[in-house]
């Protein structure tokens, strides 16, 4: 008979029913009432006032029923703690139960109904089942320590709970060994602090218990061995050589963490020979991973993304594999075109170009735009393959299909700066299909063409005037791509024609716009033009520093923190756990940390790094060759940089030495200031009090001066170290490391950190956000947001100039 | 001393069916809303969005985690609030789909997780303990859970069905096709036309919308070829041309057919729920006296960029008794039609995320007689918009099979079109 019937109680006064149904005498009429009471708890009705009447079928020797009271007690409980501790006398006694499903079921239970009278009465039956004689009872108890340890902390500690499940490492059987690591790894998060000590000795008896365990049993062993730091290659050795059959396990979470685990001890390995044979072991795992459900193969090429970006040969003779299958569906595709175009070489470029046409020609129109930026990528890239790539893509452009052609029109921009003087002979086929574009990208790359190329183009001015026409219409980006390719067009022809357009042009987009970029851009064109046009030939027809093909990828330090959590969210998500995990109770454990969470912030522009709420966007990817970025100018510094690309960077501090520190020595603890704002509580629940603020000296100098109170750390503070985010100011500590007297237990001491202008920390879109790492060697890293004081947004005097007009 | 790379639990498991129901839903953490489910019904079940994006199975929505995976017309959803190990949630979810299917005659479908809601409560309080993953291996449990899956009464004629089907695919008669059919250039075109229509208050809420869709396909293939077209479901209430295989569909959602030559419409659909509504647009009328009347219309699209509509027209009504109207627009141009009694704004082109404005003031023929007051009919709209489906359907793939196997030239546009799309001013 199907449970189905349960849910179609929807009729009035069922409540009334029901009571009157769990009081029967018959024993299946009241199975059945609980059943729909079930069911209706399932879909959100509230059937706590049932409570009394549920509970009173609790003591029956039908397991079924049992199982489904406890689940109602364990719903309700919370809104019904005096009822719920008439349950726990049945708990007691079945925790002794003769039947060992009933002794672990009711401790499994009563861990669950987080009710804090409950959990006095818990600790005896917990205390007996962590020492049951039955393995099943044993491992249920494990967890229970860690449900414990959630509600009452201090409990569990009391009780010596700890020690006991520290004792479950070593249970004869796997299962048991597997759910006390899980325990303990749990309770080491929620304490902040380390309690799974993984010796050596530990080590290698949670890797002998790996062969027996459950699948699930040995993730949870692996994740927690990729903690364990080798003492020296031999260490690493055996630990590999003990994980590497888990690379044959059909579970992919094994397989994973098993990679995990082996890339994490390769790192610790000499033996170059040793080295590569494991390299090579590591590939055909990867790939089995591709055969699993899309839902897996998902998270699998995420973690295969990070995996080939920091081991490149890893998959190198595997980018077959990628190749997409007609159905995949479009999140699997997209992320195996990202692979391909982090595998392709010279050797596969053939290959991996083919398979680009064909999806170029598929019928999912976010697919086919990738696969032509995936051509175009490959073109930049591999130099020697360049030209093959470009008979692909005009190829591409004689199909006509109007999103092709557009998207190619984009890459072949990036081609032309990347390969200037070389390609130009395809102008004219770009040319044949004007009329066909309409999205802005694409415009703005064929108008780049056309007055960058103007000299070789006979009609030139007719194709800009086309384009003219709808100007007022256009975006933004057109609109400047248009007043620019007008400039060159006339610079390169002071025609007649071209004369008129750059009137009519400047014109427009002076008096007519309410765009300022763009009235500032033709202002300045224009003024160039009047007063000296051969300077204005100089700056506007500048040679470009070429473009390189780097694909974006995930910054190195956040790379290295990802590859020691494969297979997590942060993995999928390329980001730092601290970034979504919003319980900041993640303990900091690497001793570089505060250095790679700095770089992590500064570099790329993640502000979530520090942060939970999310305060920029992060600047938009720069693909290969827009136009010129700050980026690609540093990289080649051009002996005239494109005017263009100057007047982007003009909202940012210009480029300037750092002004020297302006503070000889920090000042001394007792001259400070005791009103300091608090910015770091007692509620954080490190133990530490941070009091700061932002100032300024008399001479214009920034300092951020702070006290550190240990409140109640055991031990003395010490070796501070201090990192900022990019800030609205572009400061930076000038010195990472803070001279303070070490902070004794129950005491204060004051610093103040002499800051420096840096124009790489300039990010005017935080506002008067200052967000601030700070470590001490005790408590790890403090995330601190801080605010800029009102009295110091404005910018200090001494700023370089950001008066665009003073160029000119 | 270093602590654990990832955390190896899942907070809350849930099933839920297609239309974002929950049919079993177990919390293990505290820190697990009861409300987060809701989020997955909005963001996922619900959502039009079709990039690869929003399609993904693993996503965060405000602080919390999704990992999902679909089995039949069942969403198997964690969430978590830790940095969970991904892969674990979804090879164990995954496990739990087998784990169904093994003690319910390797049947899993909503029908199925309803009928055993019991069952699946035991079997989760095993394979799941704090959240964390235990014993999936239904040999084992089997050894102390003993229930009996329920099996559907469907799956007996499906089976019989199954069998049916294949005789007929055996004897391969295809009725509507005729054989030796030889193009040289072997091509298909897919349509997909949508019509949408609206109808807003005066407050600006959406009182009534949906949208018809048609998939029209010109097949111009040689032989017998097989075509498997892939959409994602998004749709309500699909009827398909009698080439379609309905079984199929049915259990894949692959829409499978052997085409007849030259034009057909595949199939068609009709959506009410999580409409993409492409222009909003408010209407402001102020009647001076007797004699003026000033008109502000704002219309706003809410398509990408990337995109654009044409032919855009909107019809304002007013009085019949206007004599002129004087206009001032931000783009596109505009007159008084008296025939149909409004002011006419056309806009050749209409980009997408942009916002046009009409102001006008009318001036009306003033009478002697005392007159009935205005009656204000609605304003109406026309557009096309190419390229844009206000459904979010999306066609992922369009495979033709042939035993020649030639090269096949695919075409897929997409369409929408104004039907009676009105604003009560």
């Amino acid at each position: 008979m199907s449970d189905g019937r349960y849910f179609s109680t929807t009729k009035k006064g069922e409540i009334h029913e029901l009571k009157v149904e769990l009081g029967a005498v018959d024993k299946s009429k009241k199975k059945d009432a609980v059943k729909k009471v079930i069911a209706a708890m399932t879909v959100g009705k509230d059937v706590s006032s049932l409570f009394p009447d549920v509970i009173n079928q609790m003591q029956t020797d039908d397991m079924e029923l049992k199982k489904l009271v406890y689940l109602y007690l364990i719903n309700y409980a919370k809104t019904q703690p005096d009822l719920a501790i008439m349950a726990v006398n049945t708990f007691v006694k079945d925790s002794q139960d003769p039947n060992p499903l009933i002794r672990a079921l009711a401790v499994r239970t009563m861990g669950c109904i987080r009710v804090d009278k409950i959990t006095e009465y818990l600790c005896d039956p917990l205390h007996r089942c962590l020492k049951d004689e039955d393995p099943y009872v044993r491992k249920t108890a494990a967890v229970c320590v860690a449900k414990l340890y959630d509600i009452n902390a201090e409990l569990v500690e009391d009780r010596g709970f700890l020690d006991m499940l520290k004792d479950l490492l070593g249970d004869a059987n796997p299962m048991v060994v597997a759910n006390a690591v899980a325990a303990l790894s749990e309770i080491q998060e929620l304490a902040g602090k380390p309690v799974l000590d993984l010796s050596q000795g530990t080590v290698a008896k949670l890797l002998r218990a790996l062969n027996e365990c459950t699948e699930w049993g040995q993730v949870f062993i692996l994740d927690s061995v990729v903690a364990y730091t080798p003492g020296d290659a031999r260490d690493a050795e055996g630990v590999v050589e003990r994980v590497l059959p888990r690379l044959q396990h059909a579970n992919a979470a094994v397989v994973l963490s098993a990679i995990k685990v082996i890339l994490k001890n390769m790192r610790y390995i000499t033996d170059e020979g040793m080295k590569s044979t494991l390299q090579r072991k590591l590939a055909p795992p990867l790939v089995t991973l591709l055969g699993a459900e899309p839902e897996l193969q998902y998270v699998a090429l995420r973690n295969i993304s990070l995996i080939i970006q920091a081991n490149p040969g890893v998959l190198s003779n595997d980018v077959k594999v990628f190749f997409c299958k007609y159905n995949d569906p479009s999140y699997v595709k997209m992320e195996k075109l990202d692979i391909m175009t982090r595998l392709v070489d010279e050797k596969n470029i053939d290959q991996v170009l083919l398979e680009f046409k064909e999806y170029a020609t598929e019928v999912d129109v976010d697919f086919v735009r990738r696969a032509v930026r995936a051509i175009g990528h490959c073109a930049v890239t591999i130099q020697a393959a360049a030209e093959r790539c470009i008979n692909v893509l005009l190829e591409l452009i004689q199909t006509k299909v109007n999103y092709v052609v557009q998207e190619a029109i984009v890459v072949i921009k990036d081609i032309f700066r990347r390969y200037p003087n070389r390609y130009e002979s395809i102008i004219g086929t770009l040319c044949d299909c004007l009329e066909s574009l309409d999205e802005p990208e694409a415009k703005a790359s064929m108008v780049w063409i056309i007055g960058e190329y103007a000299e070789r183009i006979d009609n030139a001015d007719e194709l800009l005037e086309q384009f003219l026409e709808s100007f007022p219409e256009e975006t933004a980006g057109v609109q400047l791509a248009l007043v620019t390719a007008t400039v060159k067009l006339f610079l390169k022809k002071p025609t007649e024609k071209p004369q008129q357009l750059i009137q009519l042009v400047l014109t427009y987009a002076t008096q007519e716009t309410d765009n300022p970029d763009l009235r500032d851009r033709a202002y300045i064109y224009w003024r160039l033009l009047s007063t000296d046009p051969e300077a204005a030939k100089d700056v506007v027809l500048a040679e470009r520093p070429t473009i390189s093909g780097g694909q974006e990828g995930v910054d190195p330090a956040l790379l290295q923190e990802l590859l020691g959590e494969l297979g997590s969210l942060a993995s999928v998500y390329h980001k730092p756990a601290a970034s979504f995990v919003s319980k900041l109770r993640l303990a900091v454990h690497r001793a570089d940390d505060l250095a790679a969470a700095a770089a992590r912030a500064s570099g790329s522009g993640d502000s979530e790094a520090l942060t939970s709420a999310v305060v920029a966007e992060p600047p938009t990817a720069r693909s290969a060759g827009a136009t010129p970025t700050a980026a690609a100018a540093a990289a080649a510094p051009a002996p005239v940089p494109d005017l263009l690309g100057d007047l982007l960077d003009l909202d940012v501090p210009a480029p300037t030495t750092a002004a020297a520190p302006a503070f000889a020595a920090p000042a001394a603890a007792s001259a400070m200031p005791a009103e300091l704002p608090v910015v770091f509580g007692e509620d954080k629940g490190k133990g530490v009090v941070v009091c700061a603020a932002l100032a300024r000296g008399p001479d214009g100098s920034y300092a951020y001066e702070l006290a550190v109170t240990n409140a109640a750390v055991g031990a003395p503070l010490d070796g501070l170290m201090i990192q900022f985010n990019k800030n609205s100011l572009g400061l930076a500590p000038a010195n990472q490391a803070v001279a303070m007297q070490p902070v004794l237990p129950g005491t204060t001491e004051s610093a103040r950190v002499p800051m420096v202008h840096a124009p790489q920390m300039a990010a005017p879109e935080q506002g008067t956000l200052l967000q601030v790492a700070l470590k001490t060697n005790q408590t790890g890293v403090l995330y601190i947001n801080d605010n800029i004081p009102q009295a110091l947004v404005a910018p200090p005097q001494q700023q370089p100039s950001t008066d665009p007009m003073a160029f000119f | 001393m270093a602590l654990p790379s990832c955390n190896e639990s899942l907070g809350a498991l849930y099933f839920i069916n297609g239309r974002g129901d929950v049919l079993i839903q177990r919390i293990y953490r505290d820190d697990i809303e009861r409300n987060l489910a809701s989020a997955f019904r909005a963001h996922v079940v619900n959502s039009r969005e079709t990039d690869a994006a929003s399609l993904a199975p693993v996503r965060q929505f405000g602080d919390a985690s999704y990992c999902y995976l679909r089995a039949s017309n069942v969403y198997l959803l964690a969430i978590t609030k830790r940095n969970s190990n991904a892969m674990m949630v979804m090879q164990f979810l995954s496990r739990l789909v087998d784990l169904v299917r093994a003690y319910c005659n390797g049947e899993f479908s909503e029908e199925v997780v309803k009928g055993n809601f019991v069952l699946i409560y035991e079997l989760l309080d095993e394979v799941l303990d704090h959240g964390y993953p235990q014993v999936t291996d239904p040999a084992v449990l089997k050894s102390f859970i003993f229930q009996k899956g329920w099996v559907t009464p469907a799956t007996k004629k499906k089976r019989e069905a199954e069998s049916a089907n294949a005789t007929l695919q055996v004897t391969g008669a295809v009725g509507w096709r005729k054989d030796n059919l030889r193009y040289k250039k072997n091509e298909v075109f897919l349509d997909v036309v949508e019509t949408v229509s609206m109808l807003m208050s005066a407050q600006g809420s959406v009182l009534r919308c949906d949208v018809q869709g048609r998939l029209v396909m010109k097949a111009f293939l040689s032989g017998m070829p097989d075509i498997k077209l892939g959409l994602n479901d998004k749709l309500e209430d699909v009827t398909f041309h009698p080439c379609v295989n309905l079984g199929r569909f049915n259990a894949e959602k692959v829409v499978s057919f052997v085409p007849p030559d030259g034009e057909f419409e595949l199939m068609k659909y009709r959506c009410t729920e999580g409409i993409t509504l492409p222009f909003k647009a408010v209407a402001l009328i102020t009647e001076h006296g007797r004699t003026r009347l000033d008109v502000t219309v704002k219309v706003k699209s809410t398509f990408p960029t990337k995109i654009f509509a044409t032919n855009v027209v909107v019809l304002v009504p007013v009085p019949d008794q206007t004599a002129r109207a004087s206009f001032n627009l931000t783009a596109g141009k505009a007159k008084y039609d008296p025939k149909r009694h409004a002011l006419v704004w056309k806009l050749k082109k209409f980009a997408g995320e942009a916002e046009h404005t009409l102001a006008a003031s009318v001036e009306l023929i003033s009478t002697v007689r005392e007159r009935k007051p205005w009656s204000r009919p609605p304003l109406a709209m026309n557009f096309q918009i190419p390229m844009h489906s206000c459904s979010g359907v999306k066609v992922q793939y369009l495979k033709v099979w042939e035993k020649s196997s030639y090269k096949v030239d695919k075409w897929v546009r997409k369409i929408s079109k104004s039907g009676d799309y009105t604003l009560r001013i």
